[in-house]
């Protein structure tokens, strides 16, 4: 790809998605941004872009947005946030909204749907126990076409492979020609819209648990810092937040406090660790770590 | 060291399988059937089991069986890995005691997966 062409679809991403894309990355452009100039009947990924800066068309655009926003993921991607929203947050959590019985988490960035698909099972898996409480599972990403997909539900056999245990796939999939559809049952449980991390989050309201994984990487410090602090303007304060297993708030936002032990966790700054009687997670200094109950051990996370 | 046994008619498969599982620090032994299985077993019991589904001699689901009918035979994490993907073959795979069930074909990452899931890895990542 040309420099100058590069140059353009840079600064385009920047300004619509606070994407960064570095000189390393450019060979993505090229693998990403051909598809869709065929689809927009280009012989060339080069024609497309001579068009792009002679006329610039919106739909275009957003279609090259979407192409360079959609990441991987899987059910249970990594494991351990899964771990430690059964049997740290959500003990936790369970005790501080008591009172109210409701729940919100937001899956920020939710791709086509594997995370917040994964928090509805284990919430499933806890039913009985959960009999009462109200969850509200809201997942936003910037790609129509990937919300489309995870509205969908529609997983290859690789996809269900990945991460997700055969008692779940027996439980709450059905099988369909080569594909596997998750249930209703599931799918109901999750509310997806369109969201762009760089529009005001107000529109959201506000939440207990925010996953938010593996999008920070692609954004520049900057853009990292104000979309941590809007974040930390929607998250409750004794909420909870999750990153990915390469991101960090440290240098970046003194609204929040990686929890020591859980790495990826974290709490608003200024929290304060213990409120009367009621536990409150873990301290800042992480002297005090919460003691989850036994009965939130169990089932997918069991170490036999 | 943990062993695994693969037991695979295809000579191909096999060496993948060992590929990866020596990726992952298991000492792997091979069979080719069910019964090869069976003998193996009999004499020394592995830690894992990888298991294919149509196999001559005898078949993956009948060596299961007879595996889990044997003293130490509870033992082994069974994982099968098999070009069979409907439900009713994973259904009656985890109903004669396997511990998960792969649908062919596989990769590095699925097998490290479901190895973690039944906790024969430590998620390391």
């Amino acid at each position: 790809m040309k420099i100058s062409d590069f140059e353009l679809f840079k600064s385009l991403l920047y300004e619509r998605s606070g994407l960064v894309v570095t000189p390393d990355k450019s060979y993505l452009l090229d693998s990403r941004l051909t598809p869709i100039a065929k689809k927009w009947g280009y012989p060339t990924l080069e024609s497309m872009t001579l068009q792009l800066r002679a006329l610039p068309d919106e739909k275009l655009i957003k279609d090259i947005v979407e192409a360079m926003t959609t990441n991987e993921t899987s059910f249970f991607r990594d494991t351990k946030p899964f771990q430690i929203f059964q049997d740290t947050i959500l003990p936790v959590m369970l005790e501080k909204r008591k009172a109210r019985k409701t729940i919100r988490i937001w899956c920020a960035a939710c791709s086509s749907g594997q995370e917040p698909y994964s928090l509805a099972m284990i919430l499933k898996e806890k039913e009985a126990q959960l009999k009462g409480w109200r969850f509200e599972i809201v997942a936003t990403d910037i790609s129509d076409d990937i919300l489309d997909q995870a509205k969908r539900a529609s997983y290859s056999q690789f996809e269900v492979q990945r991460g997700l245990p055969i008692q779940y796939l027996m439980k709450y999939f059905m099988q369909l020609g080569e594909a596997w559809q998750l249930k209703d049952e599931i799918r109901n449980m999750v509310r997806f819209s369109n969201f762009n991390l760089l529009d005001g989050m107000s529109r959201l309201g506000s939440f207990d648990i925010v996953f938010c994984r593996n999008v920070l990487i692609y954004f520049d410090e900057k853009t990292k810092a104000t979309i941590l602090e809007k974040i930390a303007g929607q998250l409750e304060n004794d909420g909870f937040l999750l990153l990915g297993g390469a991101e960090t708030v440290l240098g970046i936002t003194n609204k929040f406090v990686p929890n020591p032990e859980k790495r990826g966790l974290y709490i608003k700054a200024g929290t304060p660790a213990v409120t009367g009687s009621t536990t409150t997670g873990f301290s800042p200094a992480g002297t005090t770590p919460a003691k989850t109950t036994s009965s939130f051990s169990s089932g997918l996370f069991k170490r036999t | 060291m943990k062993t695994c046994l693969v037991v695979d008619d295809s000579r191909v498969v096999r060496k993948v399988a060992r590929r990866i599982l020596e990726e992952l620090r298991f000492n792997c032994e091979e069979a080719e059937d069910g019964q090869q299985a069976y003998e193996y077993c009999a004499k020394s019991m592995p830690e894992a089991i990888l298991l294919d589904w149509n196999m001559p001699v005898m078949s993956g689901i009948e060596f299961l069986e007879k595996l889990r009918q044997m003293p130490t035979g509870g033992e082994p994490k069974v994982v099968f890995c098999t070009t069979e993907n409907d439900m009713s073959h994973i259904q009656r795979a985890i109903m004669a005691g396997a511990n998960e069930y792969i649908m062919k074909p596989f990769d590095t990452d699925i097998i490290r997966s479901k190895f973690i899931q039944i906790g024969l890895i430590e998620d390391t990542e």
